[in-house]
């Protein structure tokens, strides 16, 4: 029987070395790029466009355009998965190997930073500039990172308000009307507020939209974390209040998007923050209870518009591209109005030209496009900065525990300046 | 409590995996040998190979990774720059849970850091571990007793016994997510209102549930086939000499039954300490969920580095828990067969 008792450790030995090499992936953090960032700008060519699965078919359709027109510089399409977190990392892998095929790309807007401070997003200025007059400042702003451009912004997104037309006669420009009309609410028996407040990246938006509602900011012009004001307490004091008085219901705190718009719709709330798709599922679900009352609205601030979250996806050129030329020309194709038009009414994806939303066309497809226009100028990119993991880990892990009652506000801000501190002094 | 008997002949434990005959060999059979042998390392070469490949090369990788330091911001450019050699420095930072502090050397870490969770990650998933554990084996093993028997539909109850564990984890977390939510079935079915993935132990109790509805079948699975060893005739014997239901479990079931059952649990709880996908699903770590493995995941989005020395890390600990399980295993084992052996010669 001395078999088994060799092979056991050993079997187990490998099964467990299975679960090491998961992360053998990694190489160094080595980054420069400057001389990779020079290289190939005139080159021409055929390009990959690497993007997340596209799921409303908006891709294909506009490549067959493109490949049309350009024989000799044709764009084949790398579809990723649909889960952000794999096309994070899918993007991190191949910048990591200077996959040259991954020519142009398409980023979260929270990426930009940690891919250019990476140095593996080619700046877009001079040969490489494009124009951005026209496009909404803050999807600028989190295309940029230290005031230089990186990525250009294709799509965007912002927060709305929805509301019930049948009980609230018009909505609430601040949080603190909304929070006077929770009496409706309780007549009625349903609950008055919820956004997403389970622990994950939606906190952060809701959290950071509460902080920069109220005048705060999550950081500051210098990049370092800038919590410990009052406006940033009163800000995450306003969604900790407003759970403690039942303004905002208890299983709230169990909500992602999906869950907080399937309460809304079946009527068990007054008012819902959530992302634009909500409007097309609750205008033609059957289910639907407030098909014929949907009220829409800019999210409430302090004394007027809040600050919502920004949303939406950018692209880039890989400083590896060995056609860049064709790049850029690609990119600036994909934020033509005529393709920006397309993106809103084939995929609903929020125009990144102002003048868009006034179009009329456009308009009566989605009406919620004044209102987001509101929200978007309005809107605060969530923090840019290269440590973005770890400072939405920081503000989600503290603002949920203030939000359960089990540290002040005043603590858990603190606790996220610490922490923010703590991830970018590695250096 | 009669064990059904598949219909595999009664076998000695000593003709388990040896096809090797003794018998009178000639010189010639010696040759076929040796040239057996050297054919046997060629066949085995290619495997060699790949192990080392797909498994020596990143596991020393990720332990070269992990002396490493993670990159670091450049004040100036605004850049990311290699980080350097680190010693012992990640390890040390996370057994200590120290994080870097701004002005340079290391603080306790904040709330809210992935590096001030080593501790509490570590309880959560021995946590996990012994509780599923232990519910899964006792389960497990009277589906167990129940497949043994012959009755009819048997087939079915076997197969239907084993749907969870054919159904992917990530969709049994979605599933079970469902069932949690706060309208969901679990609350609608007790007429209660529990925030099920909102707070600590509903949360614990979540994943609980949900890991041991998955993946009890395996452990039935491997205790059946245990059970199907024992010869009937054991407890024919002991029936004729009056032996009581119970006493038939305890004296005869449980102690045949043992080496399987230690490697169901062996296999189980080193399974169970990397648990990852149903609770990054279900909780997404909230609530003292976290487990090492998402730990892991979630550091590598942070840095490479430090997560090469956390895997490291866990690797050690499921290495030193699977390390004593062999050990008091094996030493069963060889208790058991010699007795056995001794018996029946």
């Amino acid at each position: 029987m001395k078999t088994p008792r060799f092979l056991l450790p050993a079997a187990t030995a490998g099964v467990l070395a299975l679960t090491l090499t998961a992360c053998g992936g990694g190489g160094g953090g080595t980054t420069g790029g400057g001389s990779d960032a020079e290289a190939n700008l005139e080159g021409r060519g055929p390009i990959t466009y690497v993007q997340g699965k596209d799921n409303s078919n908006v891709v294909r359709p506009l490549l067959d355009k493109w490949n049309a027109a350009h024989p000799d510089e044709q764009v084949t399409f790398k579809e990723q998965t649909d889960q952000a977190d794999q096309q994070h990392d899918d993007l991190v892998q191949n910048f990591q190997a200077k996959n040259e095929n991954y020519d142009v790309v398409s980023v979260d807007v929270v990426w930009t930073a940690e891919f250019a401070a990476r140095g593996w997003l080619q700046p877009l200025e001079g040969n490489m500039a494009i124009e951005t007059d026209g496009m909404l400042e803050p999807t600028i702003e989190a295309g940029s990172y230290q005031d230089k451009l990186y990525t250009a912004p294709v799509s965007s997104d912002g927060g709305i308000l929805y509301y019930r037309k049948d009980l609230v006669p018009e909505a609430p420009k601040t949080w603190d009307e909304m929070m006077g009309m929770c009496s409706i609410a309780k007549e009625n028996n349903i609950g008055c507020y919820a956004g997403q407040f389970k622990q994950y990246e939606g906190l952060t938006v809701n959290a950071s939209e509460a902080i920069n509602s109220a005048g705060g900011s999550v950081l500051g012009e210098d990049g370092k974390p800038n919590l410990t004001t009052p406006e940033a307490e009163e800000g995450l004091n306003n969604l900790v209040d407003a759970f403690k008085n039942g303004n905002i219901p208890a299983e709230a705190i169990t909500y992602q998007e999906e869950e907080s718009r399937r309460a809304f719709q079946e009527g068990k709330l007054l008012f819902l923050r959530n992302w634009p798709y909500v409007y097309n599922l609750a205008t033609t679900e059957g289910s639907s209870q407030v098909k014929d009352v949907l009220g829409m609205a800019a999210l409430p601030g302090k004394d007027g518009p809040g600050a919502s979250s920004l949303g939406g996806h950018n692209a880039a050129i890989s400083v590896y591209s060995k056609n860049k030329a064709t790049a850029l020309d690609f990119v600036k194709f994909l934020i033509e109005e005529e393709q920006q038009k397309f993106f809103a009414t084939q995929g609903s994806l929020a125009p990144v030209l102002g003048d868009l939303y006034e179009d009329q066309e456009l308009v009566a497809k989605l009406p919620y496009l004044p209102v987001l226009k509101t929200s978007i100028e309005n809107a605060v990119p969530r923090p840019v900065s290269p440590f973005y993991p770890a400072v939405t880990q920081a503000i989600q892990e503290n603002s949920y525990a203030a939000l359960k009652g089990e540290k002040s506000a005043e603590q858990a801000l603190a606790d996220m300046q610490k922490s923010i501190e703590s991830a970018g002094a590695g250096s | 409590m009669a064990t059904e008997l598949g219909p595999t002949p009664v076998k000695g434990p000593a003709s388990g995996g040896t096809p090797v005959h003794h018998g009178p060999k000639g010189v010639g059979e010696d040759n076929k040998i040796l040239s057996q042998g050297k054919w046997a390392t060629w066949l085995l070469a290619p495997t060699v190979i790949a192990l080392g490949i797909v498994i020596v090369y990143p596991i020393i990788s990720a332990i070269v990774m992990s002396f490493q330091k993670d990159a670091g911001l450049d004040p100036a450019t605004g850049l990311f720059t290699a980080g350097g050699p680190a010693g012992i420095q990640n390890y040390v930072n996370w057994l200590g849970q120290q994080c870097a502090a701004p002005g340079g050397g290391t603080v306790a870490c904040p709330p809210g850091t992935l590096g001030g969770q080593f501790w509490s990650a570590t309880g959560t998933t021995f946590l996990f571990t012994v509780i599923t554990v232990t519910f899964e084996t006792i389960l497990g093993f009277w589906m167990a007793m129940i497949m043994a028997r012959t009755f009819k539909g048997r087939g079915l109850v076997r197969a239907a016994v084993l749907v969870p564990w054919a159904i992917p984890t990530a969709v049994t977390a979605q599933l079970w997510l469902f069932i949690f939510a706060f309208e969901g079935i679990a609350n609608k079915l007790f007429n209660a209102s529990i925030l099920w993935t909102g707070s600590e132990w509903p949360a614990k109790w979540a994943v609980i549930i949900a890991d041991t509805w998955k993946t009890t079948p395996f452990m039935a699975l491997l205790i059946l086939a245990g059970l199907q060893m024992i010869p009937a005739d054991v407890y024919e014997a002991a029936k004729v000499d009056g032996a009581t239901a119970w006493q038939r479990f305890r004296l005869i079931t449980l102690p045949l039954v043992k080496p399987a059952l230690m490697v169901a649990i062996l296999f189980r709880t080193l399974d169970a300490l990397r648990m990852f996908d149903l609770p990054y699903i279900l909780t997404g770590g909230a609530n003292n969920t976290t487990t090492l493995s998402i730990l892991v995941i979630n550091q590598i989005r942070q840095g490479f580095n430090s997560a090469a020395a956390l895997s490291t890390i866990t690797f050690i600990i499921i290495f030193l828990v699977a390390f004593i399980f062999v050990r008091f295993l094996g030493a069963n084992v060889v208790e058991q067969s010699g007795a056995t052996g001794k018996g029946k010669k």
